[in-house]
């Protein structure tokens, strides 16, 4: 084999990659390329027509150019001109550079699909190959429309080669992965079942590939897959290791296609045939036996294959977790990996038992590995490892444990690394908490935190052990001696002043028998730390104090005394000048009954889960959370451990929005309902967006609070759960929830003027992990494009996990519609493409303007209306409670005016409205006869034109 | 699926980039640099995973290159490593005893071979056997380009 130049080199392109690499200097770098760039170009606008090597040197060396990291603007259409040459080596050529440098100008992209086109129908399979390979690299749209029924056609066509039907396999996989929606599944599919039980092994394993992604999505459409996955399985598990000869990867039988067609069963629960069950079962026994016997090989590639089939049979033991016995046996494998001398193995068998503790069959057999993961935890040189035995530890904490756990996580917090203090403080936190016992260990623990990484503790942490201190009155007094013990320290973290101040100013009272701890010595430790402190803490301290003038009178002078100095009173900063000035006038001029009314110990909070978990789930991202988002898991999780967390998990974004309510105007924890609203801190609402935990702020006039606004329907039993069709809950509303599933909740506020409208659309990513390539599109089917123009604003294409974004849609009533446009959402979660339909609830009345008019106006134009076509009338059955008050309302949200003593019936409903379009008004006049006994309603409407009163009527009679 | 694989050397330089999915060229370069500075900030004998973001990062050393595989999550670590160390072996055979400098100066066959190995971000043959004599036949294709021997063949 030649060396540095192969098969037909190109001279020039060498010369002129070695004079790149002889520039001494960027500046000459980029002075040569320029040079060459400027040759390139000439050579390609020259009279002189290029032969097709000189064309292929050209574009390689564009190429190279722009793998350097420079622009390039020209030469495209020589690339796509050498598609079509018949020599191999300038097609490669320019099929690479297409594939490197996709560009969307939709012209040239015709003339590439045409030239695949050609090469496609070639019968040469080194062309088709090469075809095949551009529409996997670029994958396009565009190109994916030219040729998704070609695909699957060459995929499935007898006289295919082998290698055509691997590319045209993995092509199709990736077409299905851009654009699913222009794959339909067809009868094509049976076939490419059957490519399991291909010969060629190569085919097969592409078409596992394929077979693995596409059955994620339609499951019922390649079940049959399951038993010829099992019994290739068996064959590959039980050959020789040499039968499969160049398969077989350093003595290790077909490694990637076991592991393929492991992660194909990963789609499946375990099969239901009991034959092929116990098949299968023995599969995963002999993978398990194989990789108990003594290696064949000492070279790493041997045992990492070898493993890597294990660590995936073990992912399909744990996804099934029905087998008590293979779960344990997997576990106790694992477990001598944990001691392994291979780094990667000691890796990956912390990282697989995360999920085999979350299984109620092999929880106990992970918790006896608890030595080895502390003592990785205190010895792994490698900040990756040390950070899956922090998971790990994590995910086997439960209540016989969480001592030891919590107090080595203390412990390792002391070194631990930077980078990984905060979550392992949110951790420790968490488990603080749901295994406290006796909450003693539980205020010790969060100070302990304190103490060890002040600075990593969040504002949720040291919110929710006040919570947690002012709902339990057994731990109050501890809290109280704790505190002030810890607030004794010559130097302590601001956090601790902070919960010291709010404990102390709240429990103070329980300790200040204690001659040692007497009120004004607790005043004066809080006050010896005061002048440290940065504003919110001051702030904070100062209702501690008036706190204290309420508690303890004999303070109040002195307390009064720190409120009128200068520095106080006259405070730069205006909220603590604020404080003081109202704290000091309230201490002087309340009675002692209206200051203890006034500033009466703290209501207990709502009990609910802990906001903490949605920051520690925010900020780990994606990464392993074993109990909290293994979502390979849900598919049969029915272990009781995964349920439990499951549902923490989905009040976990509602918390914190609560939360949040709660906190947005103050630096304080605040319950709800409490006597502290006559605290002057509620009056600096805006102000203190430091302690605004997800950036929205209180004003109720900006978007941001729209959002709590729409969020707050959570709070209401009835409407999110389920995803089923919220449309119709929207004619008499124009803000809520419109859809919600487990990835994503879409809420919708929406104003409407005339015959414009706008509607904020909100998306909210309820898990854990980015929303990539997120776009959304609105379509009208034509009839309704032409009566309804939707305009939408673009969207962020990435939604952080747990954050929402928000699209505005401009929407225009041209003349009256019946159908409803509908937005389509795609976005990238995990490793596949998700679509969403959402029927957008814009309806005709939403451009009603009400009318008031006197009664014989009504009358008039009542009767103007009188022709058969303008009236609709409907009685239909009540669905709900007749309730005259939630009629009215319906009726107003519908968006007419009520006239009241029009109808000689006081029962009766009567309304006006017109329906503003861009082309036409119309007017429209309805009432509603309710009828109790009967349990009906008849509701008649009349306007000028058949088809509104015909729409008006469907929609306003499905309120009912 | 795999995202992307990066070839790098000790000091940084890309050597050869490829991605399995659609991004921008700004974002392309956004990763390169955090690729590059977190795999050259590992010390050695460290393992060979790394998480980012939503991928795991799978890397190694030959010699005086990086290869790094940034992978999607339900990918199997180990075996994605494999997936480097079985293109190295057949970069090793096509160029014999492959170097750095081969793959700066052949780039487009370091692409070639790759394209015979992966697509899509799924591998796509894994017989070093026929992946090699599919990069010999084309190599000889390209040896007998002057002869016109296609053009027959195309009309044969």
């Amino acid at each position: 084999m030649p060396a540095v130049s192969k098969g037909d080199g190109m001279r020039g392109l060498a010369v002129f990659i070695s004079d790149i690499r002889n520039c001494k200097s960027k500046e000459a770098e980029v002075k040569r390329i320029n040079k060459e760039l400027a040759n390139i170009r000439s050579k390609f606008k020259g009279d002189k027509a290029l032969d097709g090597y000189s064309k292929k040197k050209y574009v390689c060396k564009l190429l190279f150019i722009f793998l350097l990291g420079h622009d390039i603007d020209f030469g495209h259409m020589e690339a796509v001109n050498l598609l079509s040459s018949n020599k191999y080596t300038e097609k490669q050529i320019g099929y690479l550079f297409i594939s490197v440098l996709v560009n969307s100008n939709s012209d040239l992209i015709r003339l590439i699909n045409n030239a695949i086109k050609n090469d496609l129908a070639s019968r040469n399979s080194t062309f088709m190959n090469l075809a095949l390979h551009c529409i996997a690299n670029v994958g396009s749209r565009e190109m994916a429309e030219a040729f998704a029924s070609e695909i699957p056609r060459i995929l499935v066509a007898g006289d295919t080669m082998d290698s055509v039907k691997q590319s045209a396999a993995l092509c199709l996989l990736r077409l299905n992965r851009t654009s699913p929606d222009l794959i339909p599944m067809g009868e094509w599919t049976a076939r490419v079942v059957h490519l399991l039980n291909d010969q060629h092994l190569g085919v097969v394993t592409a078409a596992t590939s394929l077979i693995a992604t596409l059955a994620q999505k339609s499951p019922d459409e390649f079940k049959t897959s399951v038993s010829l996955a099992v019994a290739r399985l068996s064959r590959i598990v039980t050959s020789a290791s040499i039968d499969l000869q160049d398969y077989t990867y350093y003595f290790v039988a077909a490694p990637w296609l076991s592991v393929k067609l492991l992660r194909l069963l990963q789609c499946y629960p375990p099969p239901e045939d009991a034959a092929l069950r116990s098949r299968l079962t023995e599969c995963l026994e002999t993978i398990l036996n194989k990789a108990q016997e003594p290696p064949k090989s000492k070279k790493v590639q041997h045992s990492n294959a070898k493993n890597a089939v294990l660590f995936e049979a073990i992912a399909l033991i744990i996804h099934h977790d029905s087998e008590p016995n293979l779960l344990v046996r997997a576990c106790n494998q694992l477990g001598q990996f944990l001691q392994h001398r291979e780094t990667n193995l000691r890796y990956l068998a912390l990282e697989s038992m995360c999920t085999l503790a979350s299984s109620e069959f092999s929880h106990e057999a992970v918790k006896t590995h608890i030595e080895t993961v502390i003592s990785a935890l205190k010895t792994e040189r490698d900040v990756s490892v040390r950070q899956r035995a922090v998971d790990l530890l994590y995910a086997m904490c439960d209540r016989s444990n969480s001592k030891q756990i919590v107090a080595e996580m203390l412990s390792y917090l002391e070194t631990a690394d930077y980078s990984i203090r905060e979550e392992i403080v949110l951790k420790v936190a968490i488990l603080a908490e749901k295994y406290a016992v006796d909450y003693t260990w539980y205020v010790d623990t969060i100070l302990n935190l304190i103490r060890i990484a002040g600075d990593y503790v969040s504002e949720e942490v040291w919110y929710r052990v006040i919570q947690i201190v002012i709902n339990r009155d057994d731990v109050q007094g501890y809290a109280a001696k704790t505190v002030f013990e810890a607030l004794q320290a010559p130097a302590c973290h601001e956090n601790l002043v902070k919960v010291g101040g709010y404990i102390l100013g709240e429990f103070g009272n329980l300790i200040a028998g204690d001659p040692r701890s007497s009120p004004l010595v607790q005043f004066d430790l809080l006050h010896s730390k005061f002048h440290l402190c940065s504003v919110p803490t001051r702030a904070l301290l100062l209702s501690a104090y008036i706190k204290f003038i309420n508690l303890f009178p004999e303070v109040k002078g002195t307390i009064q005394d720190v409120l009128r100095s200068d520095s106080q009173l006259r405070n730069a900063d205006v909220e603590l000048q604020q404080r003081a000035v109202e704290y000091l006038r309230l201490s002087c001029i309340a009675s002692t009954d209206i200051l203890a009314t006034v500033l009466e110990e703290m209501p207990p909070f709502p009990e609910r889960e802990s906001s903490i978990l949605a920051k520690l789930k925010k900020k780990k991202g994606s990464s392993k959370l074993p109990d909290l988002d293994d979502s390979r898991r849900t598919v049969n999780g029915s272990s009781e451990h995964a349920e439990d967390t499951e549902a923490v998990n989905i009040n976990v974004n509602q918390t914190c929005r609560f939360l949040t309510e709660e906190l947005i105007s103050t630096d304080r924890p605040h319950p709800t309902s409490c006597s502290a609203t006559m605290l002057p801190t509620r009056t600096m609402g805006p102000i203190h967006t430091s302690t605004d935990i997800l950036n929205l702020n209180s004003t109720p006039s900006s978007g941001a609070s729209l959002l709590v606004d729409v969020f707050s329907d959570m709070a209401n039993p009835a409407p999110t759960e389920g995803s089923e069709d919220h449309f119709p809950r929207f004619v008499c509303k124009n803000n809520g929830v419109i859809y919600e599933n487990q990835l994503l909740q879409i809420g919708l506020k929406s104003e409407y003027r005339q015959n414009l409208g706008r509607m904020y659309v909100f998306y909210g990513n309820k898990t854990s992990t980015q929303f990539l390539s997120f776009s959304t599109s609105v379509t009208s089917d034509i009839v309704l494009s032409s009566h309804l123009s939707v305009q939408a604003k673009p969207v962020d294409p990435l939604i952080e996990a747990g954050a929402q974004v928000q699209q505005i849609l401009n929407i225009e009533c041209v003349s009256d519609f019946s159908d409803a446009p509908v937005l389509n959402i795609q976005f990238r979660y995990g490793g596949t493409l998700q679509n969403i339909a959402v029927k957008l609830p814009v309806m005709l009345n939403k451009f009603f303007q009400p009318t008031e008019m006197a009664s014989q106006d009504f009358f008039q134009r009542w009767k103007q209306l009188g022709a058969p076509q303008q009236e609709v009338q409907k009685i239909f059955k009540a669905q709900n409670q007749m309730d005259t008050d939630v009629a009215k309302a319906k009726l107003l949200g519908f968006g007419v005016a009520l006239l009241d003593g029009v109808d000689p019936n006081p029962a009766n409903f009567v309304g006006a409205g017109i329906i503003h379009t861009k082309t036409t008004q119309v007017g429209c006049l309805l009432r509603l006869e309710p009828n109790t006994q009967a349990q009906m309603y008849r509701l008649t409407l009349r306007t000028s034109k058949e088809s509104v009163s015909q729409r008006l009527c469907e929609l306003l009679s499905e309120q009912f | 699926m795999m995202r992307f694989m990066l070839l790098f050397s000790r000091q940084g330089r890309l050597r050869l980039q490829k991605w399995f999915t659609a991004i921008s060229e700004r974002e392309k370069k956004k990763i390169i640099r955090e690729m590059t500075t977190m795999v050259l900030a590992r010390p050695p004998r460290t393992c060979n995973f790394l998480r980012w973001k939503d991928l795991k990062i799978v890397y190694k050393r030959y010699a005086s290159l990086y290869f790094c595989l940034g992978v999607e999550d339900e990918e199997n670590e180990l075996l994605a490593l494999e997936i480097i160390h079985r293109y190295v072996e057949l970069l090793d055979k096509y160029f014999g005893n492959v170097c750095e400098l081969d793959i700066i100066f052949n780039f487009e066959k370091a692409y070639f071979i790759l394209d015979e190995f992966l697509m899509g971000g799924e591998i796509q043959e894994t017989s070093k056997q026929i992946v090699n004599r599919a990069i010999e036949s084309s190599d000889m294709l390209q040896e007998d380009d002057h002869s016109e021997w296609y053009d027959v063949e195309l009309f044969g």
